[in-house]
């Protein structure tokens, strides 16, 4: 096994921040936003497994671009990366539920099925996101 | 959760939110002596062999809740795709949700490719879904197959490792099962011989073991053909409760030792007749 090539992928991996403090504007906590905080709440995650699957999609991205680069060249993951962003930006106003249909057939996701297709449904979420709130959010406002 | 409102849109998958409320849940409960509910286990004995021209899985079929019986048939060789199927221990509904989530990903890639699966892309798909989940997900596979390389027969641990071998037991009968294999596998059996091995098998985990029981089921899997016998052998049959229980003798129980039959003379004295009012 080729150690040398492990280390260099182990670099580019998400860093694992922990829970930390939701920052809003002005480096404070938000508490309109996220709630009172607790150090107990911010220090471990409540699963071992949560920072894992917070990441898995990230890191995944991370290990299969960083093979691409080495067995093709730079371009490769370039021109992904470029349709990744394309076709992310096909979708509907951050309230309504927005198929991805483009990005999962880019990714390869629509091909198969794992916990995240059958497990809590987004369709069947209890809580339902507030539109001027979710709207400046993603144009970075908040 | 105690954001007031959602900045990003909720995600599938599995979610941690209840995990800090349930710890401290648990520690109340044990606090004051009772316990919290646990998930159903199969507590099982499951095993395959390879012989010459396929494989011969087998399994128990009593899924246990703690110390008590829960389900006395339930079935544990699961269909993966019509060449391949997967026997399961461990936690039920993990095994459960784990080769149905793996039988539709490998039938979405048979399509794709448009060839029969295989039985190692079962096996490469399973082991990274069960690593990627540390073994938090509790479930023990023997995956048994005949594809277009011959038959393979691969186990499966709750934390992603695998081994193929031509003879494999899983689940807490599994030490009574592999002394039988031991002693009796031979390489390139015939298929009656590989059935009568593996039913002793799950036979010695059935009477040595307390976690499985019940009944045993067989899937024979070569090329071309699936047997699946359910059950194919019942080791624990209830005993069968009379409906009208049989007190009465029968005819010359008793011996007859002399007969005699004496006639009555009756005489008719008086006959009168009644109308009845059916009005």
């Amino acid at each position: 096994m080729n150690t040398r090539g492990l280390r260099s992928q182990l670099k580019d991996s998400v860093p694992v921040t922990g829970m930390g403090p939701q920052v809003g504007a002005y480096g404070v906590q938000d508490t309109l936003r996220s709630g009172f905080s607790s150090v107990k709440n911010e220090l471990l995650p409540s699963h071992a497994l949560e920072l894992s699957e917070k990441n898995f999609q990230l890191n995944q991205d991370k290990i299969n671009f960083s093979n691409l680069r080495n067995i093709q060249g730079l371009h490769a993951p370039l021109k992904l990366q470029m349709e990744y962003r394309a076709a992310r930006q096909i979708q509907r106003l951050p309230f309504l539920q927005s198929s991805h249909l483009a990005l999962d057939t880019l990714k390869g996701n629509d091909e198969s099925i794992s916990f995240e297709g059958i497990l809590n449904d987004p369709a069947q979420s209890e809580m339902m996101g507030e539109p001027h709130v979710m709207v400046e959010y993603k144009l970075g406002m908040m | 959760m105690a954001t007031l409102s959602v900045c990003q849109p909720q995600l599938g998958g599995f979610s941690f939110e209840n995990c800090k409320r349930n710890a401290v849940l648990e520690a109340e409960v044990t606090k004051l002596g009772c316990n919290i509910p646990s998930a159903r286990k199969t507590g099982t004995t499951i095993c395959g062999v390879v012989f010459k021209d396929g494989i011969v899985l087998g399994a128990d079929t009593r899924a246990t809740e703690g110390m008590i019986v829960a389900d006395k048939n339930c079935s544990k060789i699961h269909y993966i795709s019509p060449n391949i199927y997967c026997c399961g221990a461990g936690t039920a509904a993990d095994t459960e949700m784990t080769t149905q989530i793996i039988s539709s990903n490998l039938e979405l890639h048979s399509l794709s490719t448009s060839r029969l699966p295989r039985v190692a892309t079962a096996n490469r798909m399973l082991k990274q879904m069960l690593f990627r989940y540390q073994g938090h997900i509790g479930a023990a596979l023997v995956l048994g197959g005949v594809d277009c390389n011959g038959p393979h027969l691969y186990s499966i641990y709750p934390h992603g490792s695998t081994d193929k071998l031509p003879y494999v037991t899983m689940g807490s009968g599994s030490l009574a099962a592999m002394a039988v294999f031991e002693d009796r596998y031979k390489q390139d059996m015939e298929e009656e011989d590989a059935k009568r091995l593996v039913r002793d098998a799950i036979a010695a985990g059935i009477f040595n073991d307390l976690g499985s029981g019940s009944n045993i089921d067989l899937c024979v899997i070569t090329k071309g053909r699936v047997d699946y016998l359910r059950p194919h052998d019942m080791a624990n049959k209830k005993g069968v409760r009379l409906i009208r229980p049989v007190y009465a003798y029968k005819q010359g129980t008793t011996g007859v030792l002399t007969k005699s039959v004496i006639k009555l003379d009756l005489e008719v004295v008086e006959e009168t007749v009644q109308t009845m009012d059916t009005s």
